[in-house]
């Protein structure tokens, strides 16, 4: 099935998601869509599968025109999609999730059941997508999820795939195995629509490469296409991927978690037992797939989540139960995971976010008066200093894109004087750009004897920044490495397949 | 949430921003472009002030629909249309010339000043205090508007729902009239203690659902509602009790407070206008002040915005929720002190009338904001006293001044209606929408 968008538009109101977008996908070949967060790519993609109607350009399949005005229509046209977040009932067997809303019936409205065990056993023999047409999919891992989504596309007999974003919850072995379905797709005369703001992915799996900038098509190259090119094209200026860094000269200990076990939420993961050491002028990146404990582990740090047993010592204080305005006087920087719930207030205006939390310190306060002209003052120098774009500095934050965002948190945090910088996936969504800026600011502050906790579900982020690497599986510590641990040591570490538990293990008190 | 619906993400996840593309845009406009601009799109001081005028037109024409000669007149409508349009026209207007004597100025009352002899005359009959009557009576009635609208826009501001002014304001009233006939001061110093009283009244109802919430997490909604019947019920209780009720009287009213403990007046015997309106207006600026300069007053915003990072920032978010109760039950108490020590100088089981009510509507019109409340609470202060006379010059009830209230209010919180009838463009939701959309699963 040959799959052709033809100019497609599509504006919103003064903003032009898409502009004019060629692209050709050929029978059985894997065509990247390569593009920062906010260039155009989902919105293209909704428009494939008839979730917004393009306001100009058409969609051919096979030579001939077509109207999508649905996910339905779409379907019909051999299109399926694997969205991010996947569209599965958990309590569902992997057979009952594939037919839903595509049920086979037989005579009396009786659900045709073994067809449909028949039809998942085929098609996962078929591309060695190995599951069982009878396991519940709340207790199917991530990665195999992900397959009963394809299985679902494939089912409904999809000549072109839309895979957005598809690595993002995977480990790197799964992401391996992931590629090999993909090529088996592939040689069976399947189209896929690979998205991706991941150069390395994109190299090692596409045939061809679009790059999307800005609502624009901006090339298109072969995979042999080299990083750097690639880089330049999604960002529009060349940028460097490596930030440079000496070695570190770690000092004394400053932060010292010791058996650390946080209430667990909704009976899923949370910590259990962690212990781990991070001292002056070092980065210790906490590697894993998300999901592992590494939110509840930040938050248990920022004493936003009460604590069950352990304890955490900053320098020579014990924090572990010390609210969280403590921690932030004691010198413990916070970049959380989410930066619109947890690290910025999106209604307020940069010079607000910029203080928000040494609004009641010294020079922003007298007694309980804000002094606007130095926060004024601060704002305006830190927005010049961290190179936010903003109109100024009175503009409600909300309005930034996500790297301006971020550059307004890391603002705030490090412009103080720390002693300990938790960084939680401190780049996440951010473009190629902001992310050497991010980089760069946070090997500073190791530079200028901070602590670092760096928790990162790229592996790429932790090879780039980290001087010791931990990793978190299921809630607990698997192992800590030096930074030239091979990728897949780490990637055994990731998934449970290896633990340290007999050796050199990060836990003194083993469990029974 | 983000600002525009740029990527209409259903997967999710991606926080990327437009606004880089549209960074030329955002370019200072000049400043008639910016009218044009706020007028199309509708922001909320043109959707109050449409929502206003529409309330007024709409009323109108209720007046005029419910007048018994109109309808006569509209009965015959097709042997003469031109009387009886003419009749509604004469009755809704009637009807809004007198609301307006009642509560501005009344041009009889000016006219009686130049017939007298001299200005000193005119001073010493009372002609020129009846000048400034309906002045003095709009300013009486928004009082305590305006510092029961205060303590919900305040709460407001903070992510929180106080529907309890009523009970806080009964708090109040009651240790107010206490104090006032119960306890013998020196003069000044008397009513300075039945105000602070009054303010610690309401401040500790207030603090009862601001504590349940950061207790247990009850939900202030379902608590200052309750509230609100515990306290009436309790007022009139308290009333028939020896406590409270007035000597040798069987209804529920309570003795008169002492003459020491009234407000001073402001512009001579003749006119109500006490010194509650400068202590309203001054917590207002108080209240400002708080909001927009105050460490306090971040915090107090920064919870309302968004509390979760308000919590990550350092900020007690439950000692947030019982401050803000605390203050806004005080301010809620300071109205009845406007009502007991001000006009009533005793309490009955009704004393508390439809303040803790209409202070919602205040603080919603007001958007929540100090200047915005002592508007609203003027208007409808206005319309109170102007209802007065209406009703007694044009037998239009007084009812019918409730009626706009409500209508204004029913516009305010829909602004997509108001932009619909008017054809303003592209949703951009005013603060009383977003308070509505937050508030509820706070």
């Amino acid at each position: 099935m040959k799959l052709e968008l033809r100019g497609i538009t599509k504006r919103y109101g003064s903003l032009v998601a898409n502009d004019g977008i060629d692209l050709t996908v050929a029978p059985g070949q894997i065509h990247a869509l390569l593009g920062e967060n906010g260039a155009g790519k989902t919105t293209l993609m909704n428009v494939l599968y008839g979730l917004t109607q393009p306001d100009e350009g058409e969609i051919v399949i096979d030579g001939r025109p077509v109207k999508l005005n649905s996910p339905k229509d779409a379907i019909n046209a051999g299109i399926g999609m694997v969205h991010q977040h996947f569209m599965l009932v958990p309590v569902f067997t992997v057979a009952e999730n594939v037919t839903l809303g595509n049920e086979r019936v037989r005579a009396f409205g009786l659900l045709d059941r073994r067809r449909m065990r028949r039809e998942v056993s085929a098609l996962s023999e078929r591309y060695g997508l190995r599951v069982h047409p009878d396991a519940r999919v709340e207790d199917l891992p991530v990665g195999v999820q992900q397959r009963v989504e394809i299985i679902k596309a494939l089912v409904r007999e999809a000549g072109v795939l839309i895979l957005d974003e598809p690595t993002s919850v995977l480990t790197p072995g799964e992401t391996e195995e992931l590629f090999t379905i993909m090529r088996q797709l592939r040689e069976g005369g399947r189209s896929i629509i690979f998205i991706s703001h991941k150069l390395k992915e994109v190299q090692a799996i596409a045939d061809t490469i679009t790059v999307i900038r800005r609502g624009r098509v901006v090339g298109q190259r072969p995979a042999t296409a080299s990083d750097a090119e690639l880089a330049e094209l999604m960002v529009g200026r060349s940028v460097v991927l490596q930030v440079a860094k000496a070695p570190a000269a770690p000092g004394e200990v400053v932060l010292d978690v010791r058996d650390l076990t946080v209430e667990h939420l909704h009976g899923q993961f949370s910590t259990e037992r962690v212990s781990l050491e991070v001292r002056a002028g070092e980065i210790l990146g906490i590697a894993g797939v998300q999901g592992n404990g590494q939110t509840e582990l930040c938050e248990a740090l920022m004493g936003l989540r009460p604590v069950l047993a352990g304890s955490v010592r900053l320098g020579s204080r014990d924090i572990t139960h010390a609210p969280p305005g403590e921690r932030i006087r004691a010198g413990l920087g916070y970049i959380p995971e989410d930066r619109q719930e947890d690290g910025t207030v999106g209604d307020f205006s940069v010079a607000d976010n910029m203080i928000l939390d040494v609004y009641n310190q010294a020079p922003y306060a007298k007694g309980i008066s804000l002094r606007l002209d130095a926060i004024r003052k601060v704002a305006g120098a830190r927005v010049e200093q961290f190179d936010v774009r903003t109109s100024s500095i009175e503009t409600p934050v909300s309005t930034l894109s996500g790297g301006n965002q971020q550059k307004v948190i890391l603002a705030r945090e490090i412009g103080r004087d720390l002693v300990l910088l938790v960084a939680s996936q401190p780049t996440r969504g951010l473009d190629v750009g902001s992310i050497e800026f991010v980089h760069r600011r946070i090997i500073e502050q190791r530079d200028a004897g901070v602590a670092v906790l760096l928790v990162s579900a790229e592996l790429d982020e932790i090879y780039a920044l980290a001087d010791r690497i931990a990793v978190m599986y299921s809630g607990r510590i698997t192992g800590i490495r030096p930074p030239t641990v091979p990728v897949e040591e780490l990637g055994l570490l990731m998934s449970g397949g290896l633990t340290d538990s007999d050796g050199a293990a990060p836990a003194p008190g083993e469990e029974t | 949430m983000s600002d525009q619906p740029v990527e209409l993400d259903t997967a999710g996840g991606d926080d990327g921003g437009p606004a880089e593309g549209q960074e030329e845009d955002r370019q200072r406009p000049a400043l008639g472009r910016l009218v044009i601009q706020s007028v199309i799109e509708g922001n909320s001081l043109v959707v109050t002030t449409l929502a206003i005028v529409s309330a007024i037109v709409v009323g109108g024409l209720l007046i005029a629909f419910t007048d018994p000669v109109v309808l006569h007149a509209w009965g015959n409508f097709t042997s003469s249309p031109g009387n009886a349009i003419a009749q509604a026209w004469d009755s809704a207007s009637g009807a809004y010339v007198a609301m307006f004597e009642g509560s501005i100025i009344n041009p009889h009352s000016v006219a009686q000043v130049f017939q007298q002899k001299s200005l000193s005359v005119a001073f010493s009959d009372g002609a020129v205090s009846a000048v400034f009557n309906p002045l003095s009576e709009t300013c009486v009635n928004a009082t305590p508007l305006i510092l029961a609208g205060l303590s919900v826009a305040i709460a407001f501001r903070a992510g929180l729902f106080n529907i309890g002014a009523q009970s806080q304001f009964i708090g109040g009233a009651m240790v107010c009239t206490w104090l006032g006939f119960g306890v013998s001061l020196p003069p000044v110093i008397h009513v300075v203690v039945c105000v602070i009283g009054a303010f610690v009244g309401g401040a500790v109802i207030g603090w009862i659902p601001g504590v349940l919430k950061a207790a247990t997490g009850a939900h202030e909604v379902i608590v200052t509602i309750m509230l609100n019947y515990v306290l009436a019920y309790f007022l009139s209780w308290i009333l028939g009790t020896s406590l409270m009720q007035r000597p040798g009287r069987t209804d529920l009213i309570s003795p008169v407070i002492a003459g020491d403990a009234h407000l001073p007046l402001l512009l001579g015997s003749h006119l109500r206008v006490n010194a509650s309106f400068l202590v309203a207006l001054a917590c207002a600026v108080g209240v400002w002040w708080l909001m927009e300069r105050s460490t306090l007053g971040f915090e107090f915003r920064s919870v309302g915005a968004n509390p979760s990072a308000a919590r990550t920032a350092g900020m007690s978010v439950t000692r947030t929720w019982i401050v803000v109760f605390l203050i806004a039950g005080g301010l809620a108490g300071l109205a009845s002190a406007a009502v007991v020590q001000g006009t009533d100088f005793t309490l009955t089981f009704q004393s508390y009338g439809t303040y803790g009510i209409d202070a919602i509507t205040v603080a919603l019109l007001g958007r929540a904001r100090p200047l915005g409340v002592v508007l609203a609470a003027l208007l409808f202060g206005a319309l109170h006293a102007g209802g007065i006379l209406m009703q007694a010059v044009t037998s239009t009830p007084l009812t019918i001044t409730e009626v706009i209230q409500a209508i204004v209010v029913l516009f305010v919180a829909a602004p997509p209606l108001i932009r619909a009838m008017y054809r303003l463009h592209k949703a951009t939701a005013g603060p009383a929408g977003q308070f509505l959309s937050k508030g509820w699963n706070g």
